[in-house]
């Protein structure tokens, strides 16, 4: 029962890729290359020293950024994920979601800087990032496939472009709400645009900002299960090895480290956007 | 500048149109709309369309605005919310662009430059005080104050220095290294203030800077304002909706409604002229102790005699007002006291001329410049009127109590029904008095 008129968009999608594909070759194998070297780069960086040594640097990094309670618990977590022989995979997991991080926010945090200052392009940006964060993620797995070939790289990129939309929102709502009197009084002492963005709205959308950042490595780990289906690797490799043996032990096991990862960057970010400035309640 | 010549540009823009060189601020012609066709908007209102008409079209937040800014006054801009007047305020720095018309700060027409230009000219010739503070919450009060200076490209050391000297000056020395959120409302504003006094610029706009601040705190920044004032002679453009607060610190006050200027005029003639039944609603809730002074309500003196003219010449003039006291005064009409009845009958009984003898000098006399505030006191405490005299210590004018409460309750102050000297001590008969008289003249001859 077709009905009379069908619309051949998935045709269009297909030409589209197809034509880019075979344009912009050589620009997407630059990126590929570039992709691919970070992450070996971070991947080695993280696996290669013994695995006690790299846990004292986060616990450093944790009680650094939070107190001895998150670093004590960093400890206690990543002991369990070496418990459980998935440190590896934890590693390989964590390079590819701070590659896609680095990458969502050097992205997103400029066009939300740019959403924020014209009602323009706020209204083009919206919809889009509505778009990409609402198509299903996996759906990006198989142009990114096409234009990356397997492997890690369509991973981190189908996780960039999934993970990008909180950071611009909310890089848009924070400085949208820094006290217009504030950015006013920049302008009445005579400060250039760009001086008031360093100067006031940034530092006061810091809190905001940082908590999209946070968001964006939260959306970042959740695409790490499924980015493991294209050869990612790591523990989505793990849970999709177990999903199609019905291996339920190893699923969770590869599940728990994700889990564990998630809290310490939760939480290590999360302090980052509340500590250092001593008071950022607006004045009254 | 000192407090005499702050005094006298605040007489002169009554009488005298500024010249160019003099203003500091020229408003002419402005409008400021917001909306789809704000070019429409002004052509409308100019054919005599009113803004509530126009309202699908746009906004008119101000509408014709004119008038200057002399050097060293200042002028407030009062109206109620929706008036127009924070929308007026920001054209006066560019933060609004006018939609028509120009704002010409210091020489400079700020509607015809660059951003770059108009950049330079906040950085040197106009800061700005504002409602909510707009402090930099992550910054020191200490680096609050020196942003203006920081903005100029003022070396760190320098700065430091001079917002440490402007942070003292407006009573926060000591407190540079807190962060606004530990000061109180009153203090903040402080650096506020600070903040545009480093500036060192010419003009200051002050957009409703006081009104978030408690009564007492209120009262106290204003006090302070007009001592700083008088000590750096900037020129300020003050917004308020609080016509005390306005007639307090005004040499000038342009009120405003409905985005139009009303009424433009020192306190005394807001008050005592109003221009339309709006402005005159407006100011009938006013403290006018406040505002109006002794030379604006006193009488003219009638029971006034010259020392020169004896007992005689004075108990006969006290006799013809029926008063029991008048002052005295010299050839020149210099101020000397006052004299009694009965003591001048009594010199006219002991046949002396000399009428200094019983001079008195228990009241002091009051300047034509004081509020009437100030003289409740001491016009409860005085028997007769308070003998008012200029600087040159002629007297002028005398201040009975009931004139007082005349210009409290708005009642004409001058009706010539008065006496001008009341009695507190009954005069004495005027049989008593004449027979005095007659019985001299008839020695005399």
């Amino acid at each position: 029962m077709t009905p009379d008129f069908r619309i051949p968009l998935g045709d269009w999608v297909e030409v589209g890729l197809d034509w880019l594909t075979t344009s912009l070759e050589g620009f997407f194998a630059l990126i590929r290359s570039i992709l691919v070297g970070a992450y070996d780069g971070l991947e080695w960086l993280l696996a290669a020293p013994p695995y006690w040594a790299v846990i004292v640097v986060f616990a450093a990094i944790a009680w650094w950024a939070s107190g001895w309670k998150l670093g004590v618990g960093t400890i206690v977590g990543f002991a369990v994920i070496v418990g459980v022989d998935q440190w590896s995979n934890a590693m390989d997991s964590l390079a590819l979601v701070i590659i896609a991080t680095v990458v969502a926010v050097a992205i997103s945090v400029p066009l939300g800087i740019w959403a924020a200052s014209s009602l323009r392009v706020s209204a083009i940006v919206r919809p889009i990032m509505d778009f990409m964060q609402t198509m299903p993620a996996m759906v990006y797995l198989i142009p990114a496939l096409v234009m990356f070939r397997v492997g890690v790289v369509p991973g981190i990129v189908a996780t960039i472009i999934f993970s990008m939309a909180p950071g611009v929102r909310l890089t848009e709502l924070g400085i949208r709400g820094v006290d217009k009197e504030v950015v006013e009084a920049g302008h009445a002492f005579g400060s250039s645009p760009g001086r008031i963005l360093r100067q006031i709205q940034l530092p006061l959308a810091r809190p905001t900002i940082m908590a999209g950042v946070n968001q964006v490595i939260m959306l970042s780990l959740s695409m790490v299960v499924i980015a493991g289906m294209v050869g990612a690797g790591g523990l989505g490799g793990d849970v999709v090895a177990s999903l199609s043996r019905i291996d339920a032990g190893l699923g969770f096991e590869a599940g728990i480290a994700v889990v564990i990862l998630a809290i310490f960057l939760d939480r290590v970010t999360a302090s980052f956007g509340k500590s250092k400035t001593r008071s950022s309640t607006k004045a009254a | 500048m000192s407090e005499a010549t702050h005094n006298a540009s605040h007489q002169e823009s009554t009488t005298q149109d500024g010249t160019e060189a003099e203003n500091a601020l020229s408003v002419r012609n402005v409008y400021k709309v917001f909306g789809k066709r704000p070019a429409e908007v002004i052509k409308r209102l100019k054919s005599g369309k009113k803004r509530a008409e126009l309202t699908a079209l746009g906004t008119a937040a101000v509408i014709d605005a004119s008038f200057d800014v002399k050097k060293g006054e200042i002028f407030v801009v009062m109206g109620l919310s929706g008036s127009g007047k924070s929308t007026l305020i920001r054209t006066l720095n560019g933060l609004w662009a006018p939609t028509q018309g120009s704002v010409v700060v210091g020489g400079t027409d700020i509607s015809a430059i660059s951003d770059k230009e108009l950049r330079k000219v906040r950085q040197e010739k106009i800061s700005m005080v504002f409602q909510h503070f707009a402090l930099l919450p992550h910054r020191t009060v200490l680096e609050n104050a020196a942003y203006a200076l920081e903005i100029q490209g003022v070396a760190k050391a320098e700065r430091t220095a001079r917002a440490e000297k402007v942070l003292s000056m407006v009573g926060l020395g000591g407190w540079g290294e807190k962060y606004p959120s530990e000061l109180s409302g009153g203090m903040q504003q402080r650096v506020g203030l600070a903040r545009a006094l480093c500036a060192e610029t010419d003009i200051l706009l002050m957009d409703e800077a006081f009104s978030a601040l408690d009564p007492l705190i209120r009262r106290e920044m204003q006090e302070q304002l007009v001592v700083l004032q008088a000590e750096l002679g900037k020129t300020i453009v003050f917004i308020t909706h609080d016509l005390n607060e306005a007639m307090f610190l005004g040499d000038r006050i342009a009120v405003m409604r409905d985005g139009e200027i009303v009424q433009i005029g020192t306190p005394d003639e807001i008050l005592t002229n109003p221009a339309n039944d709006y402005v005159a609603q407006f100011v009938q809730d006013v403290d006018r102790t406040r505002v109006l002074t002794a030379g604006v309500v006193m009488e003219p003196p009638l029971a006034v005699v010259t020392i020169s003219g004896g007992p005689r010449n004075a108990l006969r003039t006290m006799r013809d007002l029926q008063v029991s006291a008048a002052f005295v005064v010299d050839r020149r009409r210099k101020y000397q006291g006052i004299v009694r009845d009965r003591d001048v009958m009594a010199q006219v009984e002991k046949r002396a001329t000399d009428l200094a003898a019983v001079v008195r000098n228990g009241i002091e006399p009051v300047s034509p410049e004081t509020a009437l505030n100030d003289l409740f006191g001491r016009a409860v405490e005085s028997p007769i009127p308070l003998p008012v005299v200029d600087d040159d210590g002629r007297l002028v004018g005398a201040l009975p109590r009931v004139t007082l409460l005349a210009a409290l309750g708005n009642v004409p102050s001058t009706t010539g029904e008065f006496p001008v000297v009341e009695v507190a001590v009954a005069p004495i008969p005027e049989q008593m008095v004449t027979a005095a008289l007659a019985q001299y003249e008839g020695v005399a001859k």
